[in-house]
């Protein structure tokens, strides 16, 4: 068989033929297996969906209890038979619960990564190679000028900055599935132990991580705060809120970022950033390009991101690639304020039209 | 050159004035000598070596990655030194033989004596053996395009605040220092002396003057003070003194204390008595002082050529004297030292060089009528040029800084259009949660009637709670979004008009509208006027031709 026979780009993701499904579609289908909870990957209204039990329980909490039809469990590593294909699902490395799913059919294995990264993150379990013919890369921060370095470096910067203005608050845009907590983990490995203030659209999914045994030290929401009591404090929130009314409430604020973008100074400048973070949850030119040779695979399918580039380089490696058209897949950190739209208009008060600036 | 670069990178991104002085007294504290000392002069402009061209950059990129790669990557950042500081692969080196990145010392040190021949191979090895942010760094630096945002006068601002001293201090010694400046480091770490400033020509701190306001001449005795015209120009500090070997040395300095000799080869030869004018530098044509907009064409030119000189003929206007030969003469009050600028001036005999004349007044009112028409009151041809008078007490010293009370500026009423709101954009820094940035407009005939043409751009005069009224009018009048530009609603009826103030006007075929103010400002909210009232472009039109006739 083919593997185009096996897996194939529709307008409603990727679909599985002979296993009767689809992978993280981006449109009601009747079975889903999901690799992630980010929204642009997990999306209600499937009838029957199949993903790690942290991405349903986060699509639970985003979505509310009917999200699906049905749902099933799967753990990492568990063989699971759908109509002629075998899948595995395995760690990712991205977030909780994240997913690399493995379909296997006859002899050929293609691995669909989703959304993946092979840098340590005390947040999530890592990545883990799955050996393969055809490996799905995503392509993010596919230019070889995206090398993420060491994020506990980024956070140490993070921390002279908090001791060189004590009299300032800093303001932490992050994603709030993911990038947020794992900012928040990796200040407290760094020794950093004063509470740590959330957001409201923080709230839920970082309890939610709490629940799951990660520790995350002392939390509180920075609703209600005093303006002076925040001077010398550091407060996790998504990208969109850092430029918008809601910053008036902290002292002369250093506005920060965490994210891959951070590494091309245009793009920090832009969005008015004063302290650029690279901290990424997608793996970097050199992850992408060391994942792809050590799955042995000799196609490659490139999605979501910078796709020439890395084509061109699989190419110059002898590996057969091609960009596959998949739409509808974002980088978190720009969909940011569509995806928490929920989290937000419960927790704060949000002038109209401002939650997607 | 890691640490350096760490410096450069946050202070890159960081808008506010304090913070930067705080960042860069951090760096000064921290770091060792002889690095801190030639950040010091990378950040003041006073490193010399030659520059390397963007071509050796990019022939060394497309030597070690491949030039597809590089092509995609570059079209992506948009620069080339930070394409390849991100870009760059670094040669593979067996791990025990890594050596320690360089410091901006070993940079520095090594870029002054470096072969032409031998740059590529060596900024090779530094590339791989520094970081993103050192590389980046390094080729802003080697390339000499460090526009980071600061200048020169804020680097020596905050080196001062290391020893807690007066940035005037450090402006005085400056001519003097050499990096890396360990005698400077030495005084202000309370080590060693203050370094004493040797060069024939220093640069003295200026004295500056408060607004007046209307409400303080109640306090004030006309008879304590001494008026002249407020010259629209820009002020200098011509200093001429004669160094070890008796040769007269002289220098053009700017109210900063910044060295502009160079753009102003031809007041140099009349710079030749020891001494030091405060005055203000002009265009004069067949006499007549030109106006800011004639002045500027003279402004930031690298390259002085005879054909700008001969168009443009520059002027010192004197109004006083700091230093007379060997003599100090800033503790004297303002009425001697006059006396001695116009004997130095007539004894220089020089015609680039006259004197600003007094205006004489018995009365507030008197002088009120002197500001409102300058032709009739002496400054005669030269009234376009005047923006207002300044005050001066007759018995003061000359001070460093902006002392209250003994100067005083009375600027001329400025111009004021009332314009329509069109399209806000949020600050920086402080401000990045406000829309802050206005684009105002007013009436023209269009193809289908009348519309908004956009003529100016302005970000202040506005109070703190003025600012929010009009963020929240912007907030809920938006009708499209550009990524960070709100587009305002701007109708006959509906929108916000503005009374704009400005100093001066120009033709400007950059500008739609064909005219660019100098110096905007917002002077008042007019929340009661509809914008079919605002004014036209027929207007400004006019104030440009009465400001060019007469």
């Amino acid at each position: 068989m083919r593997p185009q026979d096996i897996l194939m780009p529709v307008p409603a993701g990727l679909a599985c033929k002979p296993g009767g499904f689809h992978i993280d579609p981006v449109r009601p289908v009747e079975r889903a297996l999901i690799t992630h909870g980010h929204s642009d990957h997990a999306r209600p209204g499937h009838g029957a969906v199949l993903a790690t039990q942290e991405t349903l329980d986060m699509m639970r909490l985003r979505y509310g209890e009917d999200f699906a039809g049905s749902t099933q469990a799967v753990a990492y590593g568990e063989e699971i038979r759908l109509g002629d294909v075998t899948v595995t699902f395995r760690p990712a490395g991205h977030v909780l619960g994240s997913a690399q799913i493995a379909v296997t059919c006859n002899d050929t294995r293609i691995v669909a990564s989703g959304d993946y990264k092979d840098a340590r993150d005390p947040t999530c379990a890592p990545f883990e190679l799955i050996p393969c013919d055809v490996f799905i890369s995503e392509a993010t921060f596919g230019l070889p000028v995206f090398r993420h370095g060491d994020a506990a470096g980024e956070v140490k910067k993070l921390l002279a900055s908090v001791k060189l203005f004590p009299e300032r608050a800093h303001l932490v845009g992050a994603y709030s599935l993911g990038k947020a907590q794992r900012v928040m983990a990796l200040l407290r490995e760094a020794g950093y132990d004063a509470p740590i203030y959330l957001h409201g659209a923080m709230e839920k999914i970082t309890y939610y991580y709490q629940e799951r045994g990660i520790p995350l030290g002392e939390l509180k929401p920075a609703r209600g705060m005093k303006k002076a009591d925040l001077a010398g404090t550091i407060t996790l929130a998504p990208p969109s809120a850092t430029s918008d009314v809601w910053t008036r409430r902290f002292p002369d604020p250093v506005t920060a970022f965490a994210s891959g973008w951070m590494r091309v100074r245009a793009r920090a400048r832009q969005g008015g950033i004063e302290l650029p973070l690279v901290i990424s949850d997608h793996a970097d030119w050199d992850g992408l390009t060391a994942t792809i040779a050590a799955t042995g695979a000799g196609e490659i399918w490139v999605t979501h991101g910078q796709e020439d580039a890395l084509v061109h380089w699989c190419k110059t490696k002898g590996l057969s690639a091609r960009p596959l058209d998949l739409v509808g897949y974002g980088d978190e950190d720009e969909g940011e304020a569509a995806a928490t739209g929920d989290a937000e208009s419960a927790g704060e008060a949000q002038p109209a039209g401002e939650a997607k600036a | 050159m890691n640490r350096f670069a760490q410096l450069l990178d946050r202070l890159a991104y960081e808008p506010g004035r304090n913070n930067k002085i705080k960042l860069l007294v951090a760096y000064f504290r921290e770091t060792e000598d002889p690095d801190r000392g030639y950040a010091l002069a990378a950040l003041t402009g006073a490193l010399s070596f030659k520059h390397a061209k963007p071509g050796l950059i990019r022939d060394l990129i497309t030597e070690r990655a491949d030039p597809v790669l590089f092509g995609l990557s570059y079209d992506y950042v948009g620069d080339l030194s930070e394409t390849v500081a991100l870009m760059w692969p670094k040669a593979e080196l067996p791990a025990h033989n890594n050596p320690p990145p360089p410091t901006l010392t070993d940079v520095v040190t090594t870029l002054r004596t470096l072969g032409k021949a031998e740059l590529p191979a060596q900024l090779a090895r530094w590339l791989d053996e520094l970081d993103e942010t050192g590389r980046w760094a390094l080729l802003k630096l080697v390339t000499g395009a460090m526009r980071i945002g600061i200048s020169a006068r804020l680097a020596k601002t905050a080196a001062a605040a290391l020893g807690d001293k007066d940035a005037h201090e450090i402006e005085l010694m400056w001519p003097g220092l050499t990096p890396p400046f360990l005698d400077l480091f030495a005084w202000l770490e309370g080590r060693g002396n203050k370094p004493v400033n040797r060069d024939p020509a220093p640069f003295r701190p200026v004295m500056l003057a408060h607004a007046i306001e209307d409400a303080d001449f109640a306090n004030l005795d006309a008879a304590d003070f001494s008026a002249e015209w407020k010259w629209d120009g820009i002020r200098v500090q011509a200093v001429a003194g004669r160094d070890e070997h008796g040769r007269i040395q002289a220098r053009l300095y700017s109210r900063t204390g910044e060295d502009i000799t160079g753009s102003f080869p031809d007041l140099v030869p009349s710079l030749r008595l020891p001494g030091a004018i405060d005055g203000e530098l002009l265009v004069l044509r067949d006499g007549r002082v030109q106006t800011f907009n004639v002045l500027q064409q003279r402004l930031n030119r690298k390259i002085v050529s005879p054909k700008l000189i001969k168009e443009f003929p520059i002027h010192l206007r004197a109004y006083d004297l700091l230093g007379d030969g060997e003599n100090d003469l800033r503790e004297l009050p303002l009425i001697e030292r006059r006396a001695n600028l116009e004997s130095f001036i007539a004894k220089l005999n020089d015609p680039r060089i006259d004197l600003s004349p007094v205006i004489p007044f018995a009365s507030w009112d008197e002088l009120a009528a002197a500001r409102a028409d300058p032709k009739s009151a002496g400054a005669g041809d030269d009234a376009d040029a005047v923006e207002g008078v300044m005050l001066k007490r007759r018995d003061a010293p000359y001070l460093p800084g902006r002392p209250k009370g003994p100067w005083w500026k009375w600027k001329r009423d400025p111009h004021i259009i009332d314009a329509v709101l069109m399209y806000a954009q949020r600050g920086h820094g402080k401000r990045s949660s406000y829309y802050s940035d206005y684009t105002f407009g007013v009436w023209t005939r269009g193809d289908a009637g009348d519309e908004l043409v956009p003529v100016g751009k302005a970000y202040f005069g506005f109070t703190d709670e003025e600012l929010l009224q009009i963020d929240r009018f912007v907030r809920r009048n938006t009708t499209e979004k550009f990524g960070p530009v709100r587009h305002v609603v701007h109708e006959p009826d509906q929108g916000l008009v503005l009374e704009v103030a400005f100093e001066g006007l120009q033709r400007s075929p950059r500008h739609k509208s064909g005219v660019a103010m100098r110096f905007p400002r917002i002077s008042r909210l007019r929340w009661d006027k509809p914008p079919r009232e605002a004014d036209r472009l027929e207007t400004l039109e006019r104030m440009l031709m009465t400001m060019t006739a007469s």
